[in-house]
């Protein structure tokens, strides 16, 4: 076994313990910081795959924003009873069911795909991903149509954010 | 070296937590975690592919970044949501909330 194999190994045991508290824990908090976690273990394997842009951008995405918002929502809506109670609805059992049966399902669907167990392929010393992804996002002949689209699209969220959340009898 | 089955059974597995935590948890800002586990999880799956397969054409990377971008925005508008009912309803547990049921 080789060192990146134990590597991969200690995240991704990392990223799934860190989910499955995420899912079974029954503090809020405490699930919005092992979301945290288990963010983290995916900018790692990022890493691994050679995606160092998109770990930075996990970090700074995910990590910074989107579970930091998380947490003010899980605290702007606290309410001390909620946390006594279980926190799952009565048909967890079928959830974990339908969740099992489709793990078994996609990994006997992966196992019988034919490049199952295909190898890490070389990247030449030449390309340069980041440089490829950067042109590619405002290349006309690329990406630059989803991309701008992708912007709009998360202005029109957030401004949508603003209005729903506003409170009107008191702002 | 590590084969490309190790990334899709991890992220099967990701996938399939994050699944569970939607399908399960009672609170709404739960659920949206789950969801975000989900995306996470795909998300791996597209970039394991653009390495394995086809490394020399970036679209995999450029998917990931627009689904960051949508991901950001599924967020926003959902908390603003889940705000705005505990704000008139008072509760944010997802069975309570039924003011469409038919």
């Amino acid at each position: 076994m080789t060192a990146l194999q134990v590597i991969f190994l200690i995240t991704a045991v990392g990223t799934l313990g860190s989910a499955l508290m995420v899912v079974i824990t029954r503090n809020l908090v405490h699930a919005a910081l092992w979301l945290v976690a288990a963010l983290f273990g995916v900018a790692v394997i990022f890493v691994q795959l050679n995606a160092g842009f998109l770990a930075i951008a996990q970090v700074v995405i995910y990590i910074g924003a989107i579970a930091i918002l998380m947490i003010f929502a899980i605290m702007l809506t606290r309410r001390v009873a909620q946390d006594a109670g279980p926190q799952t609805n009565p048909n967890w059992a079928w959830a974990f069911l339908v969740a099992a049966v489709l793990f078994g399902g996609l990994t006997w669907l992966l196992s019988a795909w034919s490049g199952f167990s295909t190898p890490m392929p070389e990247i030449s010393s030449r390309a340069d991903p980041l440089r490829q992804l950067g042109q590619a996002l405002v290349s006309p002949n690329a990406y630059v149509l989803p991309f701008e689209v992708a912007s709009v699209l998360l202005v029109t969220a957030l401004i949508g954010a603003i209005m729903i959340a506003w409170d009107r009898k008191s702002g | 070296m590590i084969p490309i089955s190790w990334y899709l059974i991890l992220t099967a597995a990701l996938f399939c937590i994050g699944l569970y935590g939607v399908l399960a948890r009672k609170n709404a800002v739960a659920i949206l975690m789950g969801i975000e586990l989900m995306l996470n999880s795909v998300n791996i799956n597209l970039v394991a592919f653009w390495r394995y397969l086809t490394p020399e054409i970036i679209a995999g990377q450029a998917f990931a970044v627009m689904v960051f971008a949508v991901s950001a925005a599924e967020v926003a508008v959902g908390l603003a949501l889940v705000i705005s009912i505990y704000r008139r309803r008072g509760t944010v547990v997802a069975d309570d909330i039924d003011m469409m049921r038919f």
